[in-house]
Formats: C-alpha cells, sequence, structure tokens
C-alpha cells in the first residue's frame, strides 16, 4: 500500500478545508439513519407489487376508518397542544426577558428540570398525578369539590395534558432565544413616543417576536404530530393517534405494508414542516440553542 | 427601564406555571421515598424501601446495567463523530453549512416510532436484536443532535485568531487541533458527551423495539410495569433516572463556569 504517500495528502486536505471532517457524521447518519428508512419503506412496499397496487394500498390505508380517524385525532391534538403551548410559553419567554437575574435563574430551572427529564418518568408523573385515585383526585374528593373522581387519565384531557408539559419546555426556550434578539431600544422609542405599554406591545413587540412563534409552534407541532409515549400511556381506546396506530400495525397486526404507508405520510408531513421551519429558523436555534 | 418590570399578573401567572412545571418531577421523587405499601402523597411515612426492592432486583440490576452499557456506547460515537463534525461545521469553508446541520438535525424531527421501526425491520434482519453495542449505535444516531447543537455553539465560542496565531508560529494543523482547539473546547466537548449519555439513557421507543427481552433498559422496563399495575417500585426507578439528570445538570452547570476560564488561561 502506498500508506506513507497517501496519509500526509489526506491529512493536509483535511486541514485546508475542515469540512471534511463532517463526513463521518454524515456517513454514519446515511448508514444507521437513511439507510435503514429507506430500505423500510422500499421493502415493505415493493412487496405489495407494482407502483399502481401501491398507489391502491396508499389510498385504502388512508381511508380505513381507523386511519382516518387517527389522522384526524392527531392533528387536533397536535394543534391544541401547540396552542396550549404558545399561551402558557409565550408569557414565561418574556417574564424570563424582563426579570433578573435570580428569578431568571429559578424560572429557567423551571423549565430546564423537566425539559431533560426522561419522557417517560414525565408521563408517569403525570399518570400518578391524575389517576382516578391519584393525587389530583384525592386532593379534590378530600375537600369536598367533587363527590366522585373526575376522570382525568385515560382520555383526550390526559394527552393534551401530558403531551403540553412534555413539549412546552421547547416552545419556551424557542420564544425566549427570539425575544433575546430583540433591541429593547425599540420598546424605548415606542414609549418616548407616547405608546402606552398596551400598544407598544401590540404594535412592536408582538411583531417582532412573530417569527419565534412561528417556529416554536411548527416544532411543537412537528414533533406533536409524531409523539408516541405519552398518548400511549395517557389516552383511552378511542384517543388513538397516527403513530400509536403505526406501532400497532407492526406489533400486534403484523401488517408491514399499511405501516410502512402510514409512516410514509407521517414522514412526509413532518419533512414538509421542517422545511418550512428551515426557511424561517436559523436551525442553530433549535430547542432555544444560543448560536 | 423601569417601564419594562415585569407586573403583578404576568409574576403571578409565571410562577403558578413553575409550580406546574416543576411538581410533577419533585412529586414522583417524594413518592419514591414513601413507606407504604401503596402510592400516597404527602407520603404517611418515610423509607428506603423502594429504593432497597429497586436495587435489590436483579431484573433492574440487568436494566441499570444494559442503560450504562447502551448509554456508554452511544455518548463515545455520537460525541467523537459530532466534535468533528462541529469543528467541520465552524471552521470549514462549505457554503451549505446550514443545509448540512439541519439534515444531521433530522433524526430528532422524524418520528422515533418511525426510525425505531425502520431500525428494528434491518436489526431483525441481521439478527442483533437484544445487542448491547448495536442499540449503543442506534441511540447515537438520536444522541448526535444533541452533541451537535452544544459543540457548535461551543466550538463558536473558540477565538480563531488562537488557532491562527499557532499556525503562523509554526505549529501543524493536527497539533493546533489537538494543543488548542480541543483544549478550549473541552468544557463543551463534557458537557456534549453528558447530554449524548443522557440522551441515550433516557430514550424509550427505539429501545422498546430493539431491546428484546435481553436488552431491556430502564426505560423499557418502566414502560412495561406501566402497561401492568403501577407498582411504587416504579416510583425508584423514576426518581434515580431524575437524579441522573441532577447530576448531568449540576455537572454540566459546573463546565459551564469553567469556559470563560478556560479561555483565559491560553
Amino acid at each position: 500500500m502506498t500508506r506513507p504517500l497517501a496519509r500526509p495528502s489526506t491529512s493536509t486536505a483535511i486541514w485546508r478545508d475542515p469540512s471534511l471532517l463532517i463526513a463521518p457524521a454524515l456517513a454514519f447518519l446515511a448508514v444507521g439513519f437513511v439507510l435503514p428508512l429507506v430500505w423500510f419503506f422500499v421493502a415493505t412496499l415493493s412487496d405489495v407489487g407494482s407502483a399502481a397496487e401501491i398507489v391502491a394500498l396508499f389510498s385504502d390505508t388512508i381511508t380505513l376508518r381507523a386511519v382516518e380517524t387517527a389522522l384526524v385525532t392527531t392533528f387536533w391534538i397536535a394543534l391544541l397542544v401547540t396552542l396550549a403551548c404558545l399561551l402558557v410559553g409565550y408569557p414565561i419567554a418574556y417574564y424570563l426577558n424582563l426579570t433578573e437575574r435570580g428569578r431568571f435563574v429559578i424560572v429557567l430551572f423551571c423549565i430546564i428540570v423537566p425539559y431533560f427529564t426522561s419522557v417517560i418518568v414525565r408521563t408517569y408523573a403525570w399518570m400518578v398525578l391524575l389517576g382516578r385515585n391519584g393525587i389530583i383526585n384525592q386532593f379534590l374528593l378530600a375537600s369536598g369539590l367533587v363527590e366522585a373522581p373526575v376522570a382525568l387519565l385515560y382520555n383526550k384531557i390526559g394527552i393534551l395534558i401530558g403531551m403540553t408539559y412534555v413539549l412546552m419546555p421547547y416552545m419556551i426556550l424557542t420564544l425566549y432565544a427570539a425575544m433575546r434578539a430583540i433591541d429593547p431600544s425599540y420598546l424605548r422609542a415606542a414609549h418616548a413616543l407616547g405608546a402606552s405599554r398596551l400598544f407598544a406591545f401590540r404594535h412592536v413587540y408582538l411583531p417582532l417576536t412573530l417569527h419565534g412563534v412561528i417556529s416554536g409552534a411548527l416544532i411543537v407541532f412537528i414533533l406533536a404530530i409524531g409523539f408516541f409515549v405519552t398518548p400511549a400511556l395517557m389516552g383511552g381506546p378511542s384517543d388513538v393517534m397516527i403513530a400509536m396506530l403505526i406501532e400497532r400495525s407492526v406489533e400486534i397486526t403484523l401488517d408491514w405494508p399499511a405501516a410502512a404507508s402510514m409512516s410514509l405520510v407521517l414522514v412526509l408531513a413532518t419533512l414538509v414542516l421542517y422545511a418550512i421551519y428551515y426557511r424561517v429558523t436559523d436551525v442553530q436555534r433549535m430547542m432555544g440553542h444560543e448560536p | 427601564m423601569t417601564e419594562r418590570e415585569p407586573g403583578r399578573l404576568l409574576s403571578l401567572f409565571v410562577w403558578t406555571m413553575c409550580v406546574f412545571l416543576l411538581a410533577p418531577v419533585v412529586i414522583v421523587c417524594v413518592l419514591a421515598f414513601g413507606g407504604s405499601g401503596y402510592l400516597q402523597f404527602p407520603p404517611s411515612s418515610y423509607s428506603f424501601r423502594w429504593f432497597e426492592a429497586f436495587f435489590g432486583d436483579t431484573r433492574w440490576q440487568q436494566s441499570l446495567l444494559a442503560s450504562t452499557l447502551i448509554a456508554l456506547t452511544a455518548c463515545a460515537i455520537a460525541t467523537s463523530i459530532g466534535f468533528l463534525a462541529s469543528y467541520g461545521l465552524v471552521r470549514g469553508r462549505t457554503r451549505i453549512k446550514k443545509l448540512i446541520l439541519s439534515f444531521m438535525l433530522t433524526p430528532i424531527i422524524v418520528p422515533t416510532v418511525i426510525t425505531a421501526i425502520a431500525m428494528y425491520f434491518l436489526t431483525a434482519k441481521i439478527g442483533l436484536i437484544g445487542n448491547v453495542v448495536w442499540i449503543g449505535a442506534c441511540h447515537a444516531i438520536v444522541a448526535l443532535p444533541v452533541v451537535l447543537l452544544i459543540l457548535v455553539a461551543a466550538l463558536q465560542g473558540v477565538d480563531v485568531n488562537l488557532e491562527r496565531a499557532a499556525l503562523s508560529l509554526g505549529a501543524s494543523r493536527a497539533r493546533v487541533f489537538l494543543r488548542i482547539v480541543l483544549p478550549l473546547a473541552l468544557p463543551g466537548v463534557l458537557s456534549a458527551a453528558l447530554f449524548a449519555f443522557l440522551a441515550s439513557f433516557d430514550e424509550l421507543v427505539i429501545s422498546l423495539f430493539l431491546a428484546g427481552v435481553r436488552a431491556q433498559t430502564l426505560p423499557v422496563r418502566i414502560w412495561n410495569s406501566l402497561h401492568m399495575e403501577i407498582e411504587p417500585v416504579v416510583a425508584a426507578a423514576a426518581a434515580f433516572l431524575i437524579g441522573v439528570t441532577g447530576v448531568v445538570l449540576l455537572v454540566d452547570a459546573g463546565l459551564r463556569r469553567a469556559r470563560p476560564k478556560a479561555a483565559a488561561r491560553t
């Protein structure tokens, strides 16, 4: 082998343009991530037969009652969770940008700790809280506010609470990063020109945070439509989201073509939304990371 | 800017929400120390019995071992190739950096169930279900974006002039990388490694498909228990995972403090 000759030339190339150092990671993702996905789709769908038969399988699967219901449920839950995260997250992010150092650290602590806690642990925590004999019902019964336990778990309320809780940090951190980038002199100028707090907020601050709102909403919605763990554990029998249906067709009914066609729909929807996210956001700020 | 002090109503709302955010995590930890045979809040008595049950049970021990081995593998792979890629992204001359980074972040965007099923489809064919190193490598796929987000930011904080100075004084590129870049970026690299470990240690869905019976990780075992009756020992397992998160966050906070110092030393 011509090792002594080849080595200096490749290493000089790497150091002249360090972009070559990206190659191992790209290769790893290509082999470990893209290849399994493509192979899964190609292998399961090519078993179905010709292109026409695959298209027929698609329209059959998507129009199945169960799939249609799951798609609608997924869309609505994702939308409601996104709105809830936005309504709660916006004031918190706003507060983080205004408050002094000490309080800032405490509030950030309350966001970061659940953010880095395992999703299964966070879901378990809410199951303990919301269950029929859970802590909230124990409290409600003891205080005499209700006479029978309230159904908070194994229904849509449970899913909404659990998913909003899990996805909230993404929204807050995205909005916080967007708000931090706003030059405070704009608001000072508005005030100096006689704008009231509300007027300055509505006509100066809110428009300036709009791209943050859009990227926060997109990231939460993207993660919500593919969510599996929390709805699988906290939802009732009638609250099936599309990710759960995909898992079931692999684990229970062993219907690989159906799983593949539903997965393809979900992946495409996700990637289209991610492409929009890419246009409106600096990806490096994803999840509120400071560039 | 006195006009921008948060109002009272806003403060009240934010602090209520902070309770809502932190309470579930705190309550699980308190429950884990409960003394009675069922979950009760606040517990009527406190004990370590559920932690004794957790650490004493061979099945939980096996899960702990599997989780640790898998997370170490994932951490090693994701941190090493992630560090190289981050340096390439920050210092490289490619014009499609943003596109490459976005592509490398897709593992957290594509629904994990689908990634997991695709990996399962492949893994079953090559007979590696339950193989700890293989699961670790699969976890590295979802840990890589975490590493990149941390290290791209950390490397942007490294002054390129220090590298240029070393080069102009005759150091080779490789030497600059090892003696200048690596020490300066070390706190960031360690942070990234910690969060990569945590990402794998906490991962459920991929493990669920790839674990088989041999490599059931802690999250998988918690998941299985939640489908049956909720036993208090799960609270101890959950509290243990929260404890690991706590340690990672504490060490990370320490490392963040070390960053400016590292820069000043050079």
